[in-house]
Parts: C-alpha cells; structure tokens; sequence
C-alpha cells in the first residue's frame, strides 16, 4: 500500500484502492495520500471527580511540494497538530497548534505502526496502546489510551464515502470506548486522570466534495459499551449533502447505517466573541429509531487553528441524554460555520 | 538706561562683520547637523531592518556567507535550552538583465512563524492566479514574496515574475505575496528554504538559525553552552551585536565628518573673536564713558558676550535648519552613507530630533561666547580713565601670543599621535590635531614678527609702513590671521589627506588589476558563481592566454566582530603580486595566508605567526606570510592561494576570473566569446581600465562629502580675512586721515592696505601650509589608519596648494584695499578732526 506514486498521480484513487485490510499496515500512516489524521478525543475525570475533555489531533498532509527538490527542508510532507483540553472551569478550551515539515527530527511518521510526532509532542503505539504526550504553554498531558476491542470499520468495510460521487471517499477506522490513564497538567499541577476516548484513524486524497462548505461529527462511547460515529456534510446554505453513520455494539458487531437514516437538528446556538462565528450546542440527532439529545460540557470550545490547518471549528466535550437519561459522553465536531472549510477533515 | 540698543545695536552698525561671523557660524553647525541628521536616519533605519530582521529571536547562531552544515539545525532544535530554531539561508540574488541585487531569505514557514513572525509572508491572490492556488504557495519552490520596497524597485506586483540570477543561469519565480510585517523601506524576498537550498545551490547549507530559548533560560548562558556544539567559523550572537557592529563600522567615518564640521565651527568662532576683538577695540571711548556713568564691570562684561552669543544663536538657529535641509538634500542625492556604501539597499527617513537640534543651537551659540570672551574680558579690564585717552588702537589684544605654551602644544600634539583608539575611535589623532592648531595660533604673533624682521626695510613708503605695521602691532595681524590659519590648516590637511589617499588607490587598483579581462558572474558574490564546467568554458575560449580564479567568501573569526572577508586566488610563494606592506615572512609547511591591514590591527595577526583560520567548518593551522593593502574591506581580509582553498574545503566554485590575453588576441572578440559562454546576461566582464574608473568614480563621490567640506573652509578663511579688514579698516579712518594730511595719495594707501593684507593673509597662510600638512599626516597616520585601518603614501599636490595658496593672499590684499576705500571715503580733513 506504500508503493512510491509518481507526483503528478498524487490526489487520483490510487492510494486507497486498497487489496485488503491489514492492521499491521493501517495503524501506521500512508504518505502517499494527501491527508491522514489520527484524531483522540475523550473525557477525563480529575482525582475529585470533575471532568475535562481533551483533544489530540495528529495531521499529515502530503503537500504535491518539493516532490523533485533533493533539500531535506522539501515540504514533501507536514505534519500539523491540535491539542486541547475542555475545562469547565475556565469556561473555554485550552489548546495550542503546531506545525511542521518532515525532517530533521523535527516532525515525523511511522508506517507499519501508529506512531507520528512534531517536537515533543507525540502520539503512538506501543504494546497495543496509545500514547499521547502534550506539552503546551499552561497545559500538558501524557494519557495512555487502551482498546477493548478491534478497530470499528465505518463505511462500507472502511471506505467512507462522502459524497453520491465514490471519489470523494476515504479510508476510515474508528478505536471507540478507549480506556484513558494517564496524567494531567494545568497551570503547573499534575494530577492523575482517568477515563473514555474515541480514536479516529483517517486518510484520503480526494475527502470532500467541491459544495462541501463543513460538517458535523459525533464520536459517542455509550454506558453500555456501545459505540455510535456519525457525520453529515452541510452545503453552503446548510442543507445536509451527505450523512452516515455506524453503530457498534462491541464484540465486532458493527451496523452501517444508510444516509437517509441519519438526521442532525440544532436546537441551541452559541456565539463566539473571538471570532463572530455562531455554533450550534445543543443538538436532536436521529440514528435510525433513536433520539439523541447532545448537550456540551461548556459553550465554549472553538479552536482557532488559522497558524496551522487554516480552519476556524467548534471541537468539545458532549453528554448524551435519549429519555431525558444520560447514556453517555462523546466529542462533537463543527466545521464551516466561519469560512469554508478547505483542509483535511 | 536701555543698554540692548547700546551693545546688541552695535552689531548691526557693523553689519559685514557681524554678517561673516553669523555666516561661519552657521556653515559649521549646518555640516555638523547635516552629517548628523543623516548618518542618525540611515543608522536608525539600518537599525529597525536588523531588529525586524531578528523579530523574537533572543540569540543567532551566524555563518560565514557560505553557510554551514544544515544538521546543526537539527542539533539546536533538540536542545532543551531552546523552544524554537528557524532555519535561514540568505543569499543575496542578482535580479536577471538589472544592476540590483535582492536580498533572499529561505525560511521555514512554520518555525519562523515563532520565532521571526514580522517575516511571515502573506499569499495575495492575484488575476492570474487560481482560487486556492495560494494554500501551499508559501512552500512552493517557484514562488517568492516581495517587501513593498522591493516590489516598486523592481516593478512586480504579486502574479507577475520576477527572474533571479543562479549560478549562471536564470531562475522565474513566481511573486506570490508580499511581506506586510517587514520593513517597507527593506528590499526583501521570502522563499521556501528548501527552494532556495536548490535554486542557488546551497543544499546542505544553512546561513543563519534564529533562536527562541525556552522560558527562563539566560540567553548569556545559553549562548556560551551552544558555542561549544558550533564547528569554527560558526558564532552565536545576541541580534543587537549585528546592529552594533554596523554601527561601530561607519562610526569612525561619522566621526570624522563630524569632526570637520567642528572644526568649521571652531573657525566660526574664531571670526567672532576677530570681529569682537576688533570692534572691543573701536568702542573702547564709548564704553568708558558707560562705565564712568555707573556701568559695572560684570554687566558690560555680560553685555559683550551677549553680544556673540547673540551672533552664535542667530546662526545656530539658521544652521539647524540649513542642515536639515541639507541632510535631506544628500540623502536624496548620495544616500544613507553619503556616498560611503555602508548601508546599501536602504532608503532611510529624515526625522527631526529636538534634543540634537537644541545640542547643535547650543554649540552655535557656545562658538559666540567663546568668541566674544577674551575680547569681552579685555574690555572689561580697562580702567575707564585709561581708556578715555584717546587713540589706543595699537594695543590690541594678543600681544606677542604665548610662544612657550604654542611651543609646549606642538609638542603634546606629537606625543597624542602614539594613543591608541578608544573604542575604535582616533581620540589621540583629534586630540592631535586640536593641539597643532591651537599651538599654532599661539605662536603665530611670533612668527608674524619673526617675518617682519625678515623682510627689507627699503623700498616704496607704502611697503615699509605694512612692513613697520606687521613688526610693531603683530596683534592686528593675529586677529586676521588666525581664521586665516585655521581654515587653510584644514584645507591644506584635507588636501593633503585626499590626495595621498586618492593616489595610493590609483596605484593600489593597478597593483591588483594586471590582468587584460575580468569576469565575474554577478556582483552578489552568493547567488552568482562559476562551477567547474563554466570554468572549463571560459579556459577553453580561443585566444584566452591563462585565466586565474578567483572565489569570494567571508569568514567569522570571532562572536561580536563583523566577518572578515576570505579571498582564494593563485599566489605566488613570495607574493609578489600583491600590494605588499612591510616585510613578508614566507613559511613552509603549512598553507600560507596574506593578511590586510585591517587583520593586522583588529586582530593582532602578524607576519611569521601561526594562526587558525575556521575552514569548511574546522580550524585550519596557516602560516601568515606577510600584509596587504586593502582598501575595500575596512573590517579585514585573508588572501590565500586557490589550490590551498580548494584542498582544503573541498569547494570548487569561483566568483572571478582574471584573463590574460594570448599574444595576437583582441579584447573585444574574447570579451565577447566569454560572455558567450554563459546566459544571456549572467555574466559581466569589465576591462581593468573600466574596473578602475569606477572605483576612483566611487571614491570621488566617497570624498564628495570632504570636498564641499573643504570648499566650506575655504569660503569661511576669506570671510574672516574680508571681515577682519573691515573691521580694521574701519578703526584706523584716523589714521588714514594723518597719512593723507602728510601727503600720501589714496592711491598709495591703498597700496599700503594691499601689502599689509596680503602681509597678514600671508602669515596666516604659511602658518596654515605648516599646520595643514602636519594635520594632514596626522590624519593620514594616525586618524585613517585607526578608524580604517589602511595605510597610505603622502602625496602632496604642490601645484594646487601652491595656487590655493597664492589666491588666497590676493584676495585677502584684495578685501584689504576694498575695505580700506569703504574707509577713506569719509574726507580726511574730518576724519583726522574726529579726535578733538
């Protein structure tokens, strides 16, 4: 799957025209596509019991750039990160970015295995967990994320379409109800944390659809273990273009559910002072027979990332309610409610 | 009693003298002002583009232009001390078919936006660029982004092309952006470091990391712990240094211009002595009559030197405003550096500074006073009772001088030549020069007498009386003298510095241009370069005899010191070919180097020693084998023989080819078959006679700025000498009156006045040649050699001075005899009756 593409055939299907799956393969990263992203997010609960969402968000994005210059500063490939954390104290998110070209030690990937980082912050495999280490200005973390299952093939065994037209698809795997231990640092205290995460392994060359102006995503770990992923892209005038869904139910059973099954419904808006920029926080989402209600940890959790992925998004800790019952916790993604979003996910 | 009307008044009842005074006043703090609110603007300017330049960054780790090894980035990056490194290559690029070059700086987008963040560039969409062509157009090895300065010198506008010169070849980039954070005066490109590293052959290389040390880290400790990773020739510097070493560089050159004016200045307030003395002289019955009514000592002391002060304010005030517009005039005209090259591609603005304006008032107005001083106390001094006597003229002020304390500052002069700089300023040179014109004043009374004693005491009666005048009243002839002295001093020693210093050019350029061609690739010695197949293509040209290369690159020998220049050409063991200094000390073994002046007194360097000089990155032991004359890098160079160089860093590239014709070849046809051998345009040959019209071009318009300073004394020596004239002139009607009752004819006295002016005039004129040419050694000795670092051959230009000379003396009989009419015009009968 890591066969060298010629330049010019970079962006065509060739690199997710996969044979097959192979998770020896797949955790790790696939240079010859255009965007991949492993995205960790999840609920951490503090020694006393009081929550925070945390967000770690590795991107690699081969650039089409410097594909013949022999400089080891070529911007063949880049690596940018997010990383925050949702504290209902502060009322808004903690969060940095950085990014970087491959070399030098500076940034880089592994392939075979998860395993991508940029300076000291990183994100990696080992011994069949996850590791996340970030160090930001007044926040840090090191949380050890562990699987209870095998990996969630959303799609169509993986291949995610995103639009009616299949060239706008992606490869997609989702790690639900992963276990989190691990520390948490804010303005200088260390604590340890524990608690659920969602990881979300993805990569394309030709993601979204040229209408696309954003989307909405949930990552749900449910109380009973189940799991529930769900997107819908928004056109420039809101109306949904496309939706899925997939509902785990643990112990690899897994149901795709068709477009038509998927509603999403904003019930509350939320403005941003920064930026202008109203997000819906509380939302009626429709899988097939049931309805969720999603409600935020805090209002405020956009992510003003213009110095690095260009994207201004809305990326925060939800609870989950059906019947007026909490049943579980997830993340909710907003993109293209400012500008179109032009960038990987 | 209403006295302003008495003593202010009276400067305008003598208004050609006062006229003169305010005149030399003003010229002097004009200069001064000028130079100042100049070099002020273009160092501030230079200053802002450095710290713009260095943004955020607390630390720089420098190359030399060649660059370094890129894996220190990788290095430094890792260290804990440090949060962020932003890699840079410069390279300076020869814009294609133009004269300029541009600055190029290859970044890293993403670092730089943490350390350096002015410098980020900005993608603008243009018509003919694409919606979204812009997302990796700051990475894009075909684009750059131009500073507002360099997209109006150039004339691009984002969208369009701009075409660079690489190697030989010629580069389109594509104008993506601008620089909106960076200076707007600064000629600036930005490109993608990878792009330059592969357009201008730099792979591997690295000019310059800017750093960002973590929090709490003490850059002074974090500098001296990362020295230690650098390989030689590698240095770590906070940014300011680069600022003050830019400073340092044209300080001595600000100084002397500075030092000039002074000196104008000083001249200025030696014409308010002269014109004061005089007038003290003529007043002398008026002001016994204020005394005897009751005016004390101290009030017409005060009174007096209101008097010059108001002279000197006047002419402050006019000065200042003369000298900036004067500083805009040349910064229009010459540049930042006035004509200097140490700021080039900088277009500073004037701005106005109250605090060095009101200090330029104030030294105008101090020139008044300290003019008007001695005069004032003298007056001061005379009893009333004495002073009502009439007739007193003759004993003027000055005596027979201070012969012994003149005598005494000659020789503390001599002695202030062996201090050395202080701070890289020739404080001893000026201490010097201020000693040999104030002894020389002091001695001049002497030497006026000295002079009449030799002269015949036969001959026409008008001859004889200036002789008997000169002899017995030498003050008269000191007061006219001495602005006399000065200036001419300060031409003659220019002159004299001038043209030693414009002679050993001229023969240093033929020393180092024996070749019949020059070939260069471009004047940006980075982004311009043969490789070794263009070097074959230009040996193999028909009716090419033997061609030498030669490769340009530059070296830090030290943190904190501006990099030395490092020349490899063919040498021969003896260095003949060179323009040698002193005796040379050739050595075997190790690989020779010849030295600059400049080495020599920056860093210590010796003929025989053995010293290291940092070579592809390590310390190479070379023998130094003798000094050069270099009168193009003033912070030094290192010579060393082109195989050495080649062996020793491996490199293969050449900047220069100097061609000597085979027999029976012309210049013309070679010249054109080289320039074959290249793109259209990518390089430039020039013929030695070319090559050294240009440089003595550069050095006139260099010295343009000395010359109108010089021209300056000139005018303000025959204003003092007209002035003084007047002024006696018009104090001696009496005397005039009795020669004319005797019998002498207006005619005659006129005779007598012109020999008695060019008697003074020619006093003041020897003493100046004398003063003048010990100045102008110790300005070519010890001023030149301090702050720059050169030697030279004096080279007086006799004819000139000797013409100078000669017209100055009759133009001051000239202003004597003009004076002198304005005088006798009064009848005679009358003004002999004025006394009773």
């Amino acid at each position: 799957m890591h066969g060298s593409v010629p330049p010019k055939r970079l962006g065509l299907l060739r690199c997710w025209l996969a044979e097959r799956w192979s998770f020896l393969d797949d955790h790790g990263a696939h240079p010859d596509c255009r965007t991949e992203w492993w995205y960790a997010t999840g609920w951490l609960s503090l020694p006393d019991g009081s929550p925070l969402g945390f967000q770690s968000t590795f991107f690699r994005v081969r650039t089409g750039v410097g594909e013949g210059n022999p400089s080891a500063f070529a911007p063949r490939q880049l690596i940018l990160a997010h990383a925050a954390i949702a504290d209902p104290r502060l009322g808004r998110l903690r969060h940095e970015q950085r990014a970087a070209r491959v070399g030098f030690g500076r940034a880089g990937f592994a392939t075979g295995q998860t395993g991508v980082w940029i300076g000291d912050w990183r994100f990696e495999q080992s011994d069949g967990r996850y590791q996340a280490t970030i160090a930001g200005e007044d926040f840090a973390y090191a949380l050890s994320l562990t699987a209870g299952g095998p990996p969630v093939l959303n799609g169509d065994a993986g291949f995610s379409r995103k639009s009616p037209d299949p060239r706008h698809a992606s490869y997609y795997y989702s790690r639900p109800q992963l276990k989190v231990s691990g520390t948490v640092t804010l303005d200088g205290r260390t604590q340890p944390v524990t608690g659920q995460a969602w990881l979300d392994h993805e990569w394309s060359s030709e993601l979204l659809p040229e209408t696309a102006q954003g989307w909405d995503w949930i990552g749900l770990n449910l109380d009973d273990g189940s799991a529930l992923m769900a997107f819908r892209l928004r056109g420039k005038d809101g109306s949904p273009l496309w939706s899925a869904a997939t509902f785990s139910q643990g112990a690899g059973r897994v149901q795709a559910l068709s477009p038509d099954a998927v509603a999403f419904t904003p019930l509350r808006q939320w403005r941003s002072a920064r930026t202008g920029i109203t997000y819906p926080v509380e939302w009626r989402v429709r899988i097939g027979t049931r309805d969720l209600h999603l409600q935020a940890l805090i209002d405020d959790q956009e992510l003003d990332s213009r110095r690095s992925t260009g994207a201004v998004y809305w990326e925060g800790a939800v609870r989950v309610t059906e019947d007026g019952r909490e049943i579980g916790r997830g993340y909710l993604e907003m993109t293209g409610y400012g500008e179109k979003i032009r960038t990987c996910r | 009693m209403r006295l302003a009307p008495v003593f202010l008044g009276s400067l305008a009842r003598r208004r050609v003298a006062t006229l003169f005074s305010f005149a030399a006043i003003v010229l002097g703090v004009a200069l001064g002002m000028a130079v100042q609110a100049v070099h002020e603007a273009a160092l501030s300017e230079f200053g802002r583009g450095l710290r713009a330049m260095a943004g955020e960054a607390d630390l720089q780790v420098l190359g030399p232009r060649g660059g370094f090894d890129e894996n220190l980035y990788a290095q430094l990056a890792a260290r804990r001390e440090v949060a962020e490194a932003s890699p840079v290559v410069e390279v300076q690029a020869k814009v294609a078919g133009r004269e300029e070059t541009l600055q190029v700086l290859g970044i890293d987008v993403f670092t730089l936006a943490r350390v350096t963040p002015v410098l980020l560039p900005r993608v603008v969409e243009s018509s003919k660029t694409t919606e979204g062509s812009g997302r990796f157009a700051t990475l894009a090895d075909d684009t750059l982004f131009l500073s507002t300065a360099a997209q109006s010198a150039f004339g691009v506008k984002p969208g369009d092309s701009l075409h660079l010169q690489a190697g030989t070849r010629t580069v389109t980039l594509r104008v993506a952006g601008d620089l909106p954070g960076a200076d707007e005066n600064r000629r600036l490109a930005v490109m993608d470091i990878a792009a330059v590293q592969k357009h201008f052959a730099r792979l591997g290389r690295l000019t310059r990391i800017d750093l960002r040390l973590a929090a709490g880290v003490e850059p002074e400790a974090a500098r001296t712990g990362l020295q230690a990773l650098l390989p030689a020739g590698v240095v770590i510097e906070a940014p300011e240094t680069a600022e003050n070493q830019a400073a340092n560089l044209s300080r001595a050159y600000r100084v002397n211009l500075t030092m000039l004016a002074a000196m104008a200045l000083l001249t200025g307030g030696f014409l308010v002595f002269s014109a004061q003395a005089l007038s003290v002289v003529r007043r002398r019955t008026e002001f016994a009559f204020l005394r005897a009514i009751g005016l004390a000592r101290q009030q017409l002391f005060a009174w007096l030197l209101a008097e010059g002060a108001l002279v000197g304010l006047a002419g402050g005030v006019v000065g200042v405003a003369l000298g900036h517009g004067l500083a805009w005039a040349m910064l229009a005209l010459l540049g930042g550096d006035l004509g200097a090259g140490y700021f080039s591609g900088l277009q500073p603005q004037l701005q106005f500074q109250p605090e060095v304006t009101a200090i330029y008032v104030a030294l105008g107005v101090l020139a008044g006073v300290a003019g008007a001083w001695l005069p004032a106390r003298e007056a001061a001094t005379v009893s009333p009772a004495q002073a009502l006597k009439a007739g007193d003229e003759a004993a003027l002020l000055g005596g027979r001088g201070h012969p012994a304390l003149g005598l005494a500052l000659l020789l503390a002069s001599l002695a202030a030549c062996w201090i050395p700089p202080v701070n890289g300023l020739p404080l001893g040179g000026y201490l010097a020069i201020a000693c040999l014109l104030a002894g020389s004043v002091m001695l001049l009374p002497a030497v006026a007498s000295g002079l009449a004693w030799l002269l015949p005491e036969h001959g026409p009666v008008a001859s004889r009386l200036a002789t008997a005048r000169l002899a017995a009243a030498p003050g008269h002839a000191v007061v006219a003298a001495a602005g006399v002295l000065t200036s001419v001093a300060l031409a003659v020693a220019m002159a004299i510095m001038v043209a030693s210093f414009r002679d050993s050019v001229d023969q240093w350029l033929t020393q180092i241009l024996p070749a019949d061609l020059y070939l260069r690739a471009s004047s940006a010695q980075t982004s311009g370069y043969l490789d070794e197949a263009q070097q074959a293509r230009i040996a193999a040209v028909p009716g090419v005899g033997s061609v030498s290369f030669t490769r340009h690159e530059n070296l830090r020998v030290t943190a904190g010191q501006a990099p030395i220049a490092l020349i490899a050409r063919p040498v021969s063991a003896d260095g003949r070919e060179l323009p040698l200094v002193g005796a040379t000390r050739p050595g075997a073994g190790e690989p020779a180097i010849w030295i600059s002046e400049a080495m020599h007194d920056l860093y210590g360097w010796r003929p025989g020693q053995r010293v290291e000089l940092p070579l592809a990155g390590r310390p190479v032991p070379v023998h130094v084998a003798g000094v050069w004359r270099d009168y193009s890098r003033q912070t030094g160079a290192v010579l060393i023989d082109l195989a050495d160089y080649r062996r020793l860093t491996g490199e293969r590239l050449a900047n220069d080819a100097a061609i000597k014709l085979a027999p029976s070849a012309t210049a013309t046809q070679v010249a054109a078959a080289l320039k074959a051998t290249g793109s259209a345009g990518a390089l430039e040959i020039a013929y030695p006679g070319e090559i050294r019209a240009t440089s003595l071009r550069i050095f006139d318009r260099t010295f343009a700025v000395t010359y109108l300073l010089e021209a300056v004394a000139v005018i303000i020596g025959l204003a003092g000498v007209a002035a003084s004239f007047a002024a006696l002139a018009a104090a001696r009607r009496r005397e005039f009156g009795m020669l004319r009752h005797l019998g002498l004819t207006r005619r005659q006295i006129g005779w007598m006045l012109a020999q008695e002016g060019a008697l003074a005039a020619g006093v003041g004129v020897l003493g100046g040649l004398l003063a003048g040419s010990a100045i102008g050694l110790v300005l070519i000795e010890v001023v030149n050699r301090q702050s720059f670092h050169w030697s030279m051959d004096v080279h007086v230009p006799w004819g000139s001075l000797t013409l100078f000379a000669a017209g100055l003396i009759a133009l001051a009989a000239l202003a004597a005899v003009l004076a002198g009419r304005q005088a006798m015009r009064q009848d005679a009968v009358l003004a002999v009756r004025e006394d009773w």
